[in-house]
C-alpha cells in the first residue's frame, strides 16, 4: 500500500521541481553564474596564447560544478523551513526515497542549466560544440549523474551544520575532479577530432564513477537522517 | 542499571599522573632525530641529485604513514557505521588530525625537494597528486567535524565522508594516470628508483619505523585527548 | 506480526522508555498506557524532554532505554509505524511554495492512498478551510496554515495523532476551532498524545494528564471532569520545585 522507492522518489523530485518552477530563483541565479563566468573567463583569455579549442572545454565543465552547487544548495535547504522534512521522514516510505527523489530533482536542474550552458559556451568562443550533440550529450548526463549523486548527500549534511553554504563546496569540490577530468579531456578529444578509442575511455570512467557512488552514497544516505 | 546503547559515552581512562612521561613519544622523537641524523650525515648522496635527494628520507616515509593515517580513519569509520562504538569515532578523530599534520609536511617537503632537481617547484605526478587530494579530503573532514556539535550527529556524519573520500583516492588515481598517459611528461629522474643502495634502502627503512612510531605516539596522544574531552562532556551534561 | 489483543485493546504502551544524547539524559523511565479514543495531555516546562518522548513515540526517534509498543508496532518500529501515526509539531511541516491542496495531497500519496485528491479535498472540507486552490500556503495566516496542518496530518486516518504544542501562537478563535476539531478526532477513536503549554485547552480534551519534568514522569492520574485551576496549583508546585 505504501508507494515503493521508486514511486516515492518520484513524487518527491516532482515536489521539489514543482516549487522550484514556482519561484525560479535557483534556477535563473544558477544560469546566470553559469553565463557571467562562461563571459568572464572569456574577457581573461589571451586567444593568441591558448586556442578556444583548448580552452573551452576546460571553462565548461569547471563552470559546470559551480553552477551545479547552486542548485545543489538548495536542495535540502527547501526542508529546513518549517521543518517541512518530518513530513517525508514521518511518511511510510523508504529513507533512500528521499534521497533518490531529490537527487532526480538536482539532475533535473543540472541538466536544465547545461542545455543552456553548452550553446552559450558554443557562441561565445566559436568552438563547434553542436556538431557533436549526442556524444556531447552523452557526457553531459553521466557527468551530472555523478555531481548530483555526490552533491545531494552532501547538501543533505551540509544543511545541518553551522556552515552550510561554506562546506558544501569544500566537501564536494574534490569529489567532483573526477567528474571535471573526464568530461573536459572528452569534449577536448571531440573537438579536436580525435577517434573515438580515446573518448571512450574517458567516458568508461564517467561510467565506473556514477555506479560507484551512486551506490555509496545512497548506502550512506539514512545514516544522515537517522536519529 | 543497563548499559545504554549508542550512549557515545567515553571511557574512564586508566589514571594517568600529569607528570609522568609518555615513553612512546620521547621514543619516536629519538627515532626521527636518529633517523635524520643518519639521513643527513651517515648516508651517500646520490649521484644526480646530490644533497637534495636527501628530502626524500623525510618525505616518503611521511607520504606512507599519511596515507596510512586516512586508511585507519576509513577503516574506523566502516567499523563506527557499523558498531556505533565511539572509541572508534575517538580514533578516526585523531588519526584525521595527525594524517593532515604529515600530509602537510610531504606537500612542503615535496616542493622543496623538486625545485634544486626538476627545477620546478610543482609537478604533477602521481604521488604529489594524490597526497594533495587527500589533504583536501582531510581538510574537508576536518571542518565538517568542527561544524556540528552533537557528537552521534558529528560521529555519523565524519564515518559517511571518511568512507566515501577513501573511495574518492582510486578514483583521482586513474584520472591522473589517464590524464598523464594521454600528455606525456619528459622523463627526468625516478624519484624513488627501485633499486636503491643497501645503505640509502636501510635509511629508508629507519626512517619509515621512525615515522609510524611518531604516528603512533601522536595518535594515542590525540585519542587521550579526546577521550578527556568526552568524559568532560558527558559530566557537564551536554 | 499482530500484537496480543489484551482486554481493552492497548494502543500505546511504554515499559521504562528513555533517550540519552551524548551524556544527558533527555527521557528517563516513561511508563505508560493508553487505549482507542485515550488522549494524553502532557504538560511541562520547556527542556524536560517532552518532544523528544514524542518523537520516539512517532518513531522518528530511537529508544536507547526501556521499550514500547504504537500501534502494535515495537518501537522504534519502521514504515509500517509510520503508517499508522500523524505527527504535527509547532512547525507546520508544510511547503510554502504549494498550496493547500497541493501539500495534503502530497502527504496522501506518500501514504499510499489511491484516492488521494479525492482524501485531500475531504481533509480539507472538514478542517472547514475555504477553497484557496492555488494561494501558496505561507500566504496563509497562522491560524489556517494550523488547520492545513491538522489536515494534512489526519488525512490517512491514523489511529495514533501526536501533537506538539499546536496552540502555539493561535489567537482565542483559533485556538477554540482547533479545540472543537482535536475532540471531534478524539470521539472517533483516535488515541492522541497532546503537548502543550495550555492547561485549560489540553485538560479540556484529555483522559489522562502528566506532567513531565527532567526526562522523567513526575505526575500521570487519569480523570474526566478536571479543574484547571486547581491542576494549575500542582503543576507550579511541581515544576518550580526546584532540582
Amino acid at each position: 500500500m505504501a508507494p515503493s522507492t521508486l514511486g516515492a522518489a518520484l513524487l518527491i523530485a516532482r515536489k521539489d521541481l514543482a516549487i522550484e518552477f514556482r519561484t525560479r530563483t535557483a534556477f535563473f541565479s544558477a544560469v546566470t553564474f553559469a553565463l557571467l563566468g562562461i563571459v568572464i573567463f572569456f574577457f581573461a583569455w589571451d586567444p593568441t596564447a591558448v586556442s578556444a579549442m583548448d580552452l573551452a572545454p576546460g571553462v565548461l565543465w569547471g563552470i559546470f560544478t559551480f553552477a551545479g552547487l547552486l542548485g545543489l544548495q538548495r536542495s535540502f535547504g527547501v526542508e529546513q523551513a518549517d521543518r517541512a522534512i518530518d513530513t517525508l521522514l514521518g511518511a511510510p516510505i523508504p529513507r533512500e526515497s528521499i534521497y533518490l527523489g531529490k537527487a532526480i530533482a538536482n539532475f533535473v536542474f543540472v541538466a536544465a542549466v547545461q542545455v543552456l550552458a553548452i550553446p552559450a559556451v558554443a557562441l561565445f568562443y566559436n568552438v563547434p560544440l553542436l556538431e557533436h550533440a549526442v556524444a556531447l550529450a552523452t557526457i553531459a548526463v553521466l557527468a551530472a549523474i555523478g555531481l548530483v549523486a555526490v552533491g545531494t548527500l552532501f547538501s543533505a549534511m551540509a544543511v545541518n551544520t553551522h556552515l552550510a553554504e561554506m562546506l558544501l563546496p569544500v566537501l564536494s569540490l574534490p569529489f567532483f575532479v573526477p567528474i571535471v577530468i573526464p568530461a573536459a579531456q572528452g569534449t577536448a578529444r571531440l573537438l579536436a577530432g580525435r577517434p573515438a578509442g580515446e573518448i571512450i575511455g574517458w567516458l568508461k570512467l564517467l561510467v565506473a564513477f556514477d555506479i560507484v557512488f551512486v551506490a555509496a552514497c545512497m548506502l550512506a544516505f539514512p545514516f544522515t537522517i537517522e536519529e | 542499571m543497563t548499559t545504554p546503547s549508542n550512549a557515545m559515552t567515553a571511557e574512564k581512562a586508566a589514571p594517568v599522573a600529569r607528570t609522568s612521561v609518555d615513553w612512546l613519544f620521547v621514543v619516536a622523537v629519538l627515532a626521527i632525530a636518529g633517523a635524520l641524523v643518519r639521513a643527513i650525515y651517515y648516508t651517500p648522496f646520490e649521484a644526480l641529485q646530490g644533497p637534495a635527494q636527501k628530502i626524500f628520507y623525510l618525505h616518503l616515509p611521511a607520504a606512507l604513514a599519511a596515507f596510512f593515517a586516512f586508511f585507519i580513519v576509513a577503516l574506523s569509520s566502516i567499523g563506527y557505521l557499523w558498531l556505533k562504538d565511539p572509541r572508534l569515532d575517538r580514533a578516526a578523530e585523531s588519526s584525521a588530525e595527525v594524517g593532515v599534520v604529515f600530509t602537510t609536511v610531504v606537500l612542503t617537503t615535496g616542493p622543496i625537494w623538486a625545485k634544486p632537481i626538476w627545477g620546478t617547484y610543482w609537478t604533477w605526478d602521481m604521488r604529489l597528486t594524490l597526497t594533495l587530494f587527500l589533504w583536501f579530503i582531510y581538510v574537508g573532514y576536518l571542518v565538517l567535524r568542527g561544524a556540528i556539535d552533537d557528537r552521534s550527529m558529528r560521529a555519523r556524519y565524519s564515518a559517511v565522508l571518511g568512507i566515501l573520500g577513501a573511495l574518492l583516492i582510486p578514483f583521482i588515481h586513474l584520472s591522473v594516470y589517464l590524464f598523464r598517459t594521454m600528455h606525456p611528461k619528459p622523463i627526468v629522474i625516478k624519484p624513488s628508483a627501485p633499486s636503491l643502495p643497501p645503505e640509502m634502502l636501510t635509511t629508508l627503512l629507519i626512517s619509515f619505523v621512525a615515522f609510524m612510531l611518531f604516528y603512533l605516539a601522536l595518535v594515542r596522544q590525540r585519542y587521550r585527548l579526546a577521550n578527556e574531552r568526552d568524559l568532560l562532556e558527558q559530566e557537564e551534561g551536554r | 506480526m499482530t500484537a496480543t489483543p489484551s482486554a481493552s485493546e492497548r494502543v500505546i504502551t511504554t515499559h521504562g522508555l528513555g533517550r540519552r544524547f551524548g551524556g544527558r539524559r533527555a527521557v528517563s523511565d516513561v511508563t505508560l498506557s493508553l487505549g482507542a479514543g485515550d488522549c494524553l495531555a502532557l504538560f511541562g516546562p520547556n527542556g524536560a524532554g517532552k518532544t523528544t518522548l514524542l518523537r520516539m513515540l512517532a518513531g522518528l526517534l530511537r529508544p536507547t532505554e526501556g521499550s514500547g509498543e504504537v500501534a502494535g508496532v515495537v518501537l522504534p518500529g519502521g514504515a509500517t509505524l509510520r503508517g499508522a501515526i500523524g505527527y504535527i509539531s509547532h512547525a507546520s511541516m508544510l511547503y510554502g511554495a504549494l498550496s493547500a491542496r497541493e501539500n495534503v495531497e502530497l502527504t496522501a500519496k506518500l501514504f499510499g492512498m489511491r484516492n488521494a485528491r479525492e482524501a485531500a479535498k475531504h481533509a480539507l472540507e472538514r478542517m472547514e478551510l475555504p477553497d484557496r486552490s492555488d494561494t501558496p500556503v505561507r500566504l496563509l495566516s497562522r491560524g489556517m496554515q494550523q488547520r492545513v496542518t491538522i489536515a494534512r496530518a489526519t488525512v490517512h486516518s491514523p489511529r495514533v495523532v501526536l501533537l506538539d504544542e499546536p496552540f502555539t501562537g493561535l489567537d482565542d478563535s483559533g485556538s477554540a476551532a482547533l479545540g472543537a476539531h482535536l475532540a471531534t478526532l478524539r470521539a472517533s477513536g483516535t488515541t492522541m498524545v497532546l503537548v502543550t503549554h495550555q492547561i485549560p485547552e489540553g485538560l479540556a480534551l484529555a483522559t489522562h494528564a502528566a506532567i513531565m519534568r527532567d526526562g522523567a514522569l513526575a505526575r500521570m492520574e487519569e480523570g474526566e471532569a478536571w479543574d484547571a485551576s486547581s491542576y494549575l496549583t500542582v503543576y507550579r508546585g511541581l515544576v518550580t520545585h526546584g532540582a
